[in-house]
């Protein structure tokens, strides 16, 4: 026997029932009974944010930090197209989201009714599943089935929509303990036969290579990444996205690969012959022609859980359809229980190429410039933090310098948009894992020209008091935008230029917190010291930064591996 | 795939998002009303094809796919075509429906409405025998296909 609750109420107690316990959102007409019941009831704490946007890139900053599912609430029309942009951003690097949005009243539904947008249909392509709720008896089950595709299998945003008068409609609420889905059973165990071949495969190996992404993050599958990459003695690149899943700070870990990735990284994936890739999916950034390299006589084992990240753009030899987690526990216990190692001669002569590799010390700049160099900032904050803050990024040159020089030991600390590269993803996504980990250090590394995008988050900071660091390298150029502008477009810098810049102090004192201007080099170390001194304050550090400087090394669009540009 | 709103349109969708193309896709209620069945017609390479399904097989709304040219399996369409027919032509058109066992369902004294199902070549075949000029509308449901044998698609 229970009692009739509102679709409203049904909504809230899924929420608890799935142990959500911070959600993000903004109000408006589709959604007041459900903001009405999230008034009355204290287990579900509610951020009020200032632009959609930034209310899902706070839920996934959310789950990104804490590896769980991030939930953002937003009203129907354009509180859904706002919220577009992080959903895709999201979307794009597989983050575990639930989404719920406010629809018109059924009735109005197609009606061109005042806020009113095909919600299903806008989403359709950025989201992992979405779902129009048209009766209240169907919202429980919906919701539950909602939480379960965003945190199973490859993981990803789902969204539900509820109309207006289902929200408001009454049924018996009875919250299903599982789900069963005839069309959704994503696998989990890799086949035991592909595990066996990867073994033999990787003990022939001469000049073996591990290649690591983000799939090694979300199946928290780190430990066993490090246990499998130290038990062979094999070099190890992570992707932007798998920055953590090897210690950075390592031997074995050669840095990050790609098209700003380090020389000796790019040179072992190219003359590799044996290459482990885990939970990556060679995408166009880290292998930016797969014909270049393809022309490699070399053998490429495969773990992924989504069966079509494979041989998609790089045929691979031994695919392994799995959980990372599960695949590399299992290939770690193959590999102990025999007695066989890999060539230990190919390998030693291997690690000395690589060290020469090294020696080309590709990340080197100026430490005796009189301007501030980004690098310089970067290397600072790793220091100053002792490697354990959670650094959030937006995108352009600040986040490749922010890859390179901060040296992650950790995973689920490197929070960045990878796949869709969100300008605005940084400052509300470290609200999120500010608000998952209270007690950890969050520092947002951004640009003027990114922070600009979601400024206006300076006000939720000041409102729920979270005390972020943001790291502001101030070139006063869209900067990645100005170096393709140096490098490919004869140096005419069209629209790069950052003119009309707010008084960033002024603007955080504005909002009730901290600002500062560090202009020179030797003021760095200090004001970072300074800032990370107010526990409890967020600061606001606009450092101005050579206009000049380049991200290196850069692999060329379209360019091999080993074809890069280098200082 | 479920046969539920919204499952065609991510299919379809996902076909042009991804740049693949659809040459014929017909969809209807199987013999359980929770499923659909849909027969798709698309064009690629090995590596193309198999994306396509691996893509495919992700929504989550759809329960199995089979290549049916992994085996041998048959395929038909159905079409419905308005021909000019008048005079001498009328005996010779119906000749010809007759050959490629087609019926006449509707008739007046200047057209025929043709039925006729087979592969898409053998249509296209009626429609050169009895002459483009002579086509005065036409309309195809896109193959149906099913394994031969006791080759079943079961869920």
């Amino acid at each position: 026997m229970s009692v009739e609750l509102t679709g409203a109420e049904i909504t809230i107690r899924c929420l608890q029932e799935e142990g959500v316990q911070c959600i993000f959102g903004y109000p408006g007409g589709a959604v007041l009974f459900i903001y009405d019941e999230l008034f009355k009831q204290d287990k579900v704490r509610h951020i009020l944010v200032r632009h959609e946007q930034a209310a899902v890139h706070a839920a996934d900053g959310y789950a990104r930090s804490s590896d769980k599912v991030g939930v953002a609430l937003v009203t129907s029309g354009p509180g859904v197209t706002n919220a577009v942009t992080g959903i895709a951003t999201a979307y794009m690097d597989s983050i575990p989201m639930v989404v719920i949005s406010g629809q018109v009243p059924t009735s109005a539904i197609g009606l061109d009714a005042f806020q009113e947008v095909d919600t299903v249909g806008i989403t359709r392509p950025c989201v992992k599943h979405n779902f129009l709720v048209k009766d209240v008896t169907e919202l429980a089950q919906t919701i539950k089935k909602a939480f379960y595709i965003a945190s199973t299998g490859r993981p990803g945003p789902v969204l539900v929509d509820i109309p207006k008068d289902v929200s408001q409609q009454k049924t018996k609420f009875v919250y299903p303990d599982k789900v069963t889905m005839r069309s959704y059973n994503p696998v989990v165990k890799g086949h035991s036969r592909q595990i066996k071949k990867a073994a033999e495969l990787i003990l022939s190996a001469k000049r073996p290579m591990i290649y690591a992404g983000g799939g090694v993050i979300l199946s928290n599958a780190a430990p066993q990444l490090t246990e499998l990459t130290q038990l062979l003695n094999f070099p190890c690149t992570n992707t932007l996205m798998g920055l953590g899943g090897y210690p950075a700070t390592d031997k074995q870990s050669l840095g990050m690969l790609g098209m700003h990735g380090t020389y000796e990284a790019n040179m072992a994936m190219q003359y590799c012959d044996v290459l482990v890739a885990v939970g990556a999916r060679f995408d166009d950034r880290v292998i930016g022609n797969p014909k270049h390299f393809s022309n490699e006589n070399r053998k490429i084992i495969h773990i992924d859980i989504d069966p079509s990240s494979i041989s998609k753009r790089v045929k691979v030899d031994v695919p392994i359809v799995g959980d990372v987690l599960d695949v590399l526990k299992e290939l770690i216990k193959l590999l102990k229980a025999g007695k066989e190692k890999p060539d230990q001669t190919a390998l030693k002569e291997w690690w000395k190429q690589i060290e020469l590799w090294r020696e080309r010390d590709c990340l080197k700049f100026d430490r005796d410039s009189k301007i501030i160099k980004p690098q310089m900032v970067i290397e600072k904050l790793f220091n100053i933090t002792k490697g354990d803050a959670f650094i959030t990024s937006d995108v352009g040159q600040h986040q490749m310098w922010a890859a390179q020089f901060y040296k992650f030991d950790k995973p689920r600390r490197w929070i960045n948009s990878g796949g869709l590269g969100t300008m605005g993803f940084g400052m509300p996504a470290a609200m999120g894992v500010q608000l998952a980990n209270p007690k950890g250090k969050v520092a947002c590394v951004t640009g003027e020209a990114s922070i600009q995008m979601c400024i206006q988050e300076l006000s939720t900071c000041k409102q729920y008091k979270l005390p972020l660091k943001i790291i502001n390298l101030n070139n006063r150029y869209m900067g990645m935008v100005r170096q393709w502008q140096e490098f490919f477009h004869g140096n005419r810098y069209a629209e790069s230029y950052m003119n009309a810049l707010p008084d960033f102090v002024k603007l955080a004192e504005s909002y009730g917190h901290a600002g500062m201007k560090i202009e020179r080099p030797e003021d760095v170390e200090g004001a970072l010291k300074e800032a990370f001194k107010l526990k409890d304050q967020l600061v606001f550090m606009d450092f101005i930064t050579d206009q000049t400087e380049n991200v290196f090394p850069m692999v060329p669009g379209g360019k091999g591996l080993s074809e890069m540009i280098l200082v | 795939m479920e046969n539920e709103a919204g499952a065609l349109s991510r299919v379809a969708g996902l076909f042009s998002a991804r740049g693949y193309n659809i040459e014929s896709l017909s969809v209807a209620p199987t013999e359980d009303p929770t499923l659909s069945r849909m027969t798709l017609v698309t064009v690629g390479s090995d590596e193309v094809v198999e994306q396509v399904t691996k893509q495919l097989n992700k929504l989550i709304e759809v329960v199995k796919i089979i290549d049916l040219n992994d085996g041998s399996h048959i395929e038909r369409e159905l079409m419905l075509v308005k021909v000019r027919a008048v005079g001498a032509d009328r005996e010779e058109i119906k000749r010809l429906v007759e050959i490629f066992r087609g019926c006449i369902i509707d008739v007046t004294d200047k057209s025929y409405t043709i039925e006729l199902t087979g592969t898409s070549s053998k249509l296209d075949a009626f429609l050169e025998a009895v002459g483009r000029s002579a086509v005065l509308e036409t309309v195809r449901t896109g193959a149906s296909g099913i394994g031969r044998g006791e080759w079943i698609l079961k869920v």
